[in-house]
């Protein structure tokens, strides 16, 4: 891996992983998936490459960020607010 | 109008994705071993304050908790969204499941004078008591004017005017302030608390106090008779024919 990337894409997996905490179908079944998804780009080395998919990760992570905010918002509004 | 001060209440709760589990004895509900995280409303709370400091309405941000030791995981997460400091009264496991709203308004109003707040702001209830009453007795309390429910904040000559969230409707008035606030569901969309930020609140100020530093005595007020679940839904049942359902619906007494 082009050596200078190394950071950002571990930065990237623990950001992911942090978030995988809260996933609706728990830590386990969400890590799982993560590596899998990581090991699966493992031999990536061309680094506009991965610059690419590190752009998807943080697409990813806006996605679970909204995901948990609407999922939170929808529960306490179908408690609270009967209309 | 600049430099407000702002005092936020953050109650650390059972987490609301939680399914909830009565104690067998139907004193409590079970609380060991389960995810908790802030209220909801209060997350949105903390979320106006903070929005308040960007708009450079609010010069600092103060969360405020009151439970057992674990309430401070949920002062870093207000730190971690953006709170400057926090200050935490501890109390022991048995007296925080007799903590009432008088309680947390009576501290609330004397955290309010001493770091001289001009704005107390609340979620309007919490997830797990459902009491609704924190903000109205603080302001109460402080002899402030409040402004409930709100769902929309803005700034106004010598205070706020605030959008409230009424029956059937909506109330838009101005207080003055030094004043008490309770947030509504749709006053804002908190953010998320992002990993590299809690590791910054670690480093933040959290204060550590007693209830008796504030002179505040928590004593029950109201004892618990007993927690039920709510009533499960009967099973439906499937029919053949239009003649039974008239049969059923004439043993039921429906017709």
């Amino acid at each position: 891996m082009a050596g200078n990337m190394r950071p950002q894409v571990i930065q990237l997996y623990k950001t992911l992983l942090h978030l995988g905490k809260d996933y609706p179908k728990g830590y386990d079944y969400f890590r799982g998936k993560l590596k899998a998804a990581f090991l699966k780009n493992k031999d990536v080395r061309d680094e506009k490459e991965i610059e690419l998919l590190l752009g998807r990760g943080q697409y990813i992570v806006k996605e679970l960020e909204a995901l948990y905010m609407l999922k939170k918002y929808r529960t306490l509004k179908r408690r609270y607010y009967p209309n | 109008m600049a430099s407000l001060r702002v005092l936020v209440g953050c109650k650390r709760v059972i987490d609301y994705a939680v399914k909830i589990r009565v104690k067998p004895d139907k004193s409590g509900v079970v609380t060991e071993g389960v995810k908790h995280s802030m209220n909801p409303f209060d997350e949105i709370a903390v979320e106006e304050a903070i929005r308040m400091k960007e708009k450079k309405l609010a010069s600092e941000v103060i969360a405020f908790s009151c439970g057992p030791t674990a309430s401070q995981e949920t002062l870093r997460t207000a730190m971690a969204m953006g709170a400057d400091r926090s200050i935490h009264v501890e109390v022991d496991a048995n007296q925080a499941e007799i903590i009432q709203p008088i309680h947390i308004a009576k501290l609330l109003s004397k955290i309010a004078q001493e770091e001289k707040a001009d704005i107390v702001m609340v979620g309007k209830q919490a997830i797990d008591d459902d009491c609704n009453q924190t903000a109205q007795m603080t302001a109460a309390l402080l002899d402030w004017p409040q402004a409930t429910f709100a769902s929309k904040l803005e700034p106004a000559e010598g205070g706020l005017k605030v959008t409230r969230e009424i029956d059937g409707g909506l109330e838009t008035i101005q207080v003055k302030t030094p004043t008490v606030i309770s947030s509504d569901l749709r006053l804002n969309e908190p953010r998320y608390a992002t990993l590299p930020n809690i590791m910054k609140a670690k480093k933040k100020p959290l204060a550590k106090k007693k209830p008796e530093d504030y002179g505040v005595e928590i004593k029950a007020h109201q004892e618990i008779k007993k927690v039920e679940d709510p009533p499960t839904r009967e099973a439906g049942q499937k029919l053949e024919t239009v003649e039974e359902l008239v049969t059923k619906l004439k043993d039921g007494g429906f017709i």
